[in-house]
């Protein structure tokens, strides 16, 4: 009998990291999707959530792509362009006991799909919904987005000289209950923050800023690694406990807003910016407009509000998913049709 | 002037032939005048007389002041169809007052307010002037009260010269205000007003006479929409989501009704998810994501929601995705006439959304197949794993029409092939659009299932029947001519055509939907007036079964009626049909927004003929 190789480390429900991977990623070398992923695997695998309880939801574009590669066990949707909001929705309406990661892109959110995407912020549905944000269009090769600064170039010379649309503080605006940005390149922040989004309950939105080496990458572009590195400045520093973490004591509380989350995990919030408070609704969004007016990048977790009604609070769905209802249920009996038909003769 | 009757002399005396429970009653009035009210109350009384009844609202795009005409037609011989000219005229709109008048065909009669003096413009009909608002204000203290309450004094007049019973008013104007009683005392008080005046001042000169019957016994009145809520309901749906347009809205009003009474939990918890979409986009969107994930799911709309709804509806076709998508449809193209009838979405529905894509189309022709065909869309969505569609009209979906009740399904409900994570153990896995069991449907995992082989990866891109992206030709290939197998097999499996009458005729009629009504009405009137004896198969589904092509091949020339201008019916016929027999086809089009009507068919019929 061979010697087993030192044994696979096991998450606190007994899965090795190995059943969250996905497939082998067909985007270029270096682009920041991949290291997204990369990120998404580390916070299931470190949560502990089941894969199979997991639902992959995409869009079209590059970003849309990428649930291909993590987590092969869970089932994914990759829909049609700008409209993996309402493909979602009607998933979770289905099935809300469910863990719904949605990946989408700057174009896919902020210019086909903004209809569904401020709809979906203001329904407060219970989901992770990610921007892959690179300012651009990979897959039809380097047009503009949406989120593109004013004045940024493209690697032709072309200037962009229409404002971008924050999509964060549009989400904070909207109702979502849970809104940061990143950078695919911050490994530590965007792992907490992954993490705590899948400890709330209602809409995560995540704005993260994710070069794209192929058209994005240059000088002039304000999406790009170099430009990251030197103007990213986070609002706070995102810590993560989970609720099966022990709790070490290692900050001084006068410097931490810690907030409680859904699952009784705690995100503590360590305060670089002033007194920033990402309970402030109007703050919030004042504070983005700000550093977009200064050419400021900010990260962090911008707006987190724990109590607001979730979409399936609101429609007071049942504790099952709808979707494996019995007939006993679904199907009112024939006394009801009885009825009916009585009041109309 | 004493007797009330000013229009006497004027007409061609007294009819000696009474005319008995067959004719039609055009109600002009002014929309949002709450005319509604009374045209039911007049409507349900004759049902409730044992005459068979139809109504039918003829109004504008407009919240109020625009002319609105409610037809009431009474048949003894049970004929529901629009009746192409109505011998009564009920004038309450000064704006449109004389030009009903002239529609009115000779020896018909017209009751109307008096000061429009009507029988000026007619010499040939029967008139009935009444002081409708002396009358209302005198019984109606408060003058915003008395638009409507002046509709109550109509439905007395009528009642009087027609020589409807009281009673039977009274007790359905009680019903439609139950529990008010003010309101009812009041509405009742318009009534009696109306009635009161007819039979102290208006001598009855007219040959008109509902006579009680028992032709409704046992029967209901419904309208279209909330037949298809009701099937819905009793279907099972829990995910309904929807973007209001006209005319289908009301589906989604009466289905959320019947969910809000008889699908919450005894601790108030919802079985169900009703969604005001953003647009029609994200409507389907809904409906697909949801289908995907193992809710019986759907939406209803109309023409332009339906184009709207294009790009998902192919996602649901190639990634195999159950959805039910109710179209009531109205009249085209564009935004067309939004609350006049049309069938005219029949090929972009067949054909909806870019590349080869087709869907199965349901096709009820009754309040009753509304039912039944809206509980069959959702069995037929989870078996065949695709989009269904159930084709309506504004005629069918917002008019009232008399019907047996509807029976409880005799079936469970179809769930379609789905694995479960036991199922998988034994298996080992699957594949989700591998064609297993030869009848061209893969089966599928639900998200959620606990089990390591449970999961698969759905998309619009190139699919090998893993589930797997390619472009490989080859894999492309099997699983679109997959695709055309599963659909060639619907045929099979959608609701069957009706064979309403076929003997040995030369000449066959097929049909679909709404038009039916009308179409029944012409073959009694080939038959009487030109000695022919026609067949008339109904058509109830997309793609078509086989007896369609049989019934095509047994007769000589087969004329194909449908409510648009392009022959949409007969031109999917021309597709589906082998050569030789395209050439059978004939057409007879109603495409003016009205409800078709019998004259009209059987008029374009006797052309084509030669008779």
């Amino acid at each position: 009998m061979a010697t087993a190789a030192h044994a696979p480390k096991l998450n606190h429900i007994g899965l090795p990291i190995l059943d969250y991977r996905g497939g082998k990623s067909t985007l270029c070398a270096g682009c920041g999707h991949n290291a997204i992923s990369e990120r998404i695997i580390d916070a299931l695998y470190e949560m502990g959530v089941e894969p199979e309880r997991v639902m992959k939801m995409s869009g079209i574009g590059c970003s849309s792509k990428s649930p291909a590669y993590f987590l092969s066990r869970s089932h994914a949707f990759n829909g049609v362009h700008g409209r993996m909001p309402a493909i979602s929705t009607g998933a979770v309406l289905a099935n809300h006991t469910m863990t719904t990661i949605g990946v989408s892109g700057d174009g896919d959110t902020a210019s086909i799909g903004m209809g569904q995407f401020v709809h979906l912020m203001r329904r407060n549905l219970p989901m992770i919904y990610i921007i892959e944000d690179n300012g651009v269009y990979g897959l039809t090769k380097g047009q503009f987005s949406a989120t593109a600064d004013l004045g940024s170039k493209l690697k032709t010379g072309v200037v962009n000289d229409l404002p971008a649309i924050d999509t964060c503080a549009l989400a904070i605006q909207l109702g979502a209950t849970f809104v940061g940005r990143s950078f695919s390149g911050d490994k530590k922040q965007l792992l907490s923050m992954l993490k705590a989004a899948l400890a709330h309950k209602g809409t995560v939105m995540l704005d993260v800023i994710s070069p794209c080496v192929t058209f994005n990458d240059h000088e002039g572009s304000t999406k790009s690694y170099k430009f990251m590195q030197e103007n990213d400045e986070p609002i706070n520093d995102v810590g993560f406990v989970a609720s099966f973490d022990e709790i070490a004591v290692d900050y001084d509380s006068g410097e931490i807003f810690e907030v409680e989350m859904h699952d009784g995990s705690n995100l503590r919030l360590r305060k670089l910016h002033e007194d920033y408070d990402p309970t402030d609704k109007a703050n919030a969004v004042r504070t983005l407009m700000e550093a977009q007016d200064n050419d400021e990048i900010l990260t962090g977790v911008f707006y987190i509000d724990t109590e607001k009604p979730t979409f399936i609070d609101l429609l007071n769905i049942v504790d099952e998913p709808l979707a494996t209802l019995p007939e006993s249920i679904t199907r009112p009996p024939k006394s009801a049709l009885d009825t009916l038909m009585a009041a109309l003769k | 002037m004493a007797t009330g009757d000013p229009a006497l002399g004027k007409q061609q005396g007294t009819s000696s032939t009474r005319v008995i429970n067959d004719f039609s009653i055009n109600v002009s009035t002014v929309n949002g005048s709450g005319s509604q009210s009374a045209n039911n109350v007049l409507m349900k009384s004759i049902f409730g007389l044992g005459v068979p009844v139809s109504g039918k609202n003829l109004f504008p795009s407009n919240i109020a002041g625009q002319p609105t005409w409610f037809l009431i037609r009474a048949s003894k011989d049970g004929y529901v169809a629009r009746k192409r000219d109505s011998e009564i005229l009920v004038a309450l709109n000064p704006e449109t007052a004389h030009d009903d008048v002239q529609a009115l065909p000779s020896g018909g009669m017209a009751i109307y307010e008096e000061n429009l003096k009507l029988d000026q413009a007619r010499s040939d009909v029967f008139c009935y002037p009444v002081p409708f608002d002396k009358l209302t204000a005198s019984i109606c203290p408060e003058v915003k009260l008395r638009k409507l309450v002046k509709n109550m004094v109509y439905v007395g007049v009528v009642a009087q010269l027609l020589d409807i019973d009281m009673a039977v008013v009274e007790s359905n104007l009680r019903r439609q205000f139950a529990k008010k009683q003010k309101v009812f005392d009041l509405n009742f008080g318009g009534v009696k007003a109306g009635f009161d005046y007819a039979q102290a001042h208006l001598t009855k000169q007219d040959p008109f006479f509902i006579e009680k019957m028992n032709k409704t016994d046992g029967k209901i009145i419904i309208d279209g929409n909330a037949a298809c809520g009701m099937g819905a309901v009793f279907a099972g749906v829990t995910v309904v989501a929807w973007y209001p347009i006209t005319p289908s809205t009301s589906v989604i009003e009466s289905t959320t009704d019947l969910l809000k009474k008889l699908r919450v939990t005894p601790d108030g918890k919802a079985t169900f998810a009703v969604v005001q979409a953003e647009d029609e986009l994200a409507a389907i969107g809904m409906v697909l994501g949801a289908g995907w994930a193992g809710a019986r799911a759907m939406t209803s709309t109309s023409g332009p929601g339906m184009s709207l709804m294009a790009e998902f509806c192919g996602l649901g076709y190639y990634a195999e995705i159950p959805g039910v998508i109710i179209n009531v449809q109205r009249t085209g193209p564009s935004t067309g006439l939004p609350t006049r009838t049309q069938q005219s979405d029949l090929l972009s529905a067949a054909f909806l959304s870019h590349g080869d894509t087709r869907h199965p189309i349901l096709l009820p022709g009754s309040v009753k197949e509304c039912f039944e065909l809206t509980l069959a869309a959702f069995d037929l969505a989870e078996r065949l794993q695709t989009p269904v569609f159930l084709l309506t009209d504004l005629d069918l979906g917002m008019n009232n029409w008399i019907s047996e009740p509807f029976d409880y399904p005799s079936k469970p409900l179809d769930r379609g092939k789905v694995l479960t994570a036991e199922d998988l153990d034994r298996l080992g896995g699957f594949n989700r659009y591998r064609d297993v069991d030869g009848d061209a449907i893969g089966w599928r995992t639900l998200p959620g299932t606990r089990h390591p082989k449970a999961s698969y990866f759905t998309r619009g891109s190139g699919h090998t029947d893993a589930a797997q992206y390619t472009e490989n030709p080859e894999e492309y290939q099997a699983v679109m001519d997959r695709l055309a197998r599963k659909f060639e097999n619907m045929r099979k499996l959608l609701p069957a055509p009706v064979v309403v009458k076929n003997g040995n005729s030369k000449i066959g009629f097929l049909a679909f939907g709404s038009t039916d009504c009308a179409l029944i009405e012409c073959l009694d009137q080939i038959k009487q007036r030109h000695g022919l004896d026609a067949d008339y198969l109904r058509i109830r589904a997309f793609p078509f079964a086989q007896a369609i092509h049989d019934f095509v091949a047994s007769h000589e020339r087969v004329y194909v009626v449908e409510q648009n201008r392009d022959a949409q019916l007969a031109s999917l016929l021309k597709l589906d049909l082998p050569a030789a027999l395209v050439t059978r086809l004939r057409s007879i089009l109603h495409y003016n927004g009205l409800p078709v009507d019998a004259e009209s068919i059987t008029t374009q019929f006797a052309q084509q003929e030669g008779l």
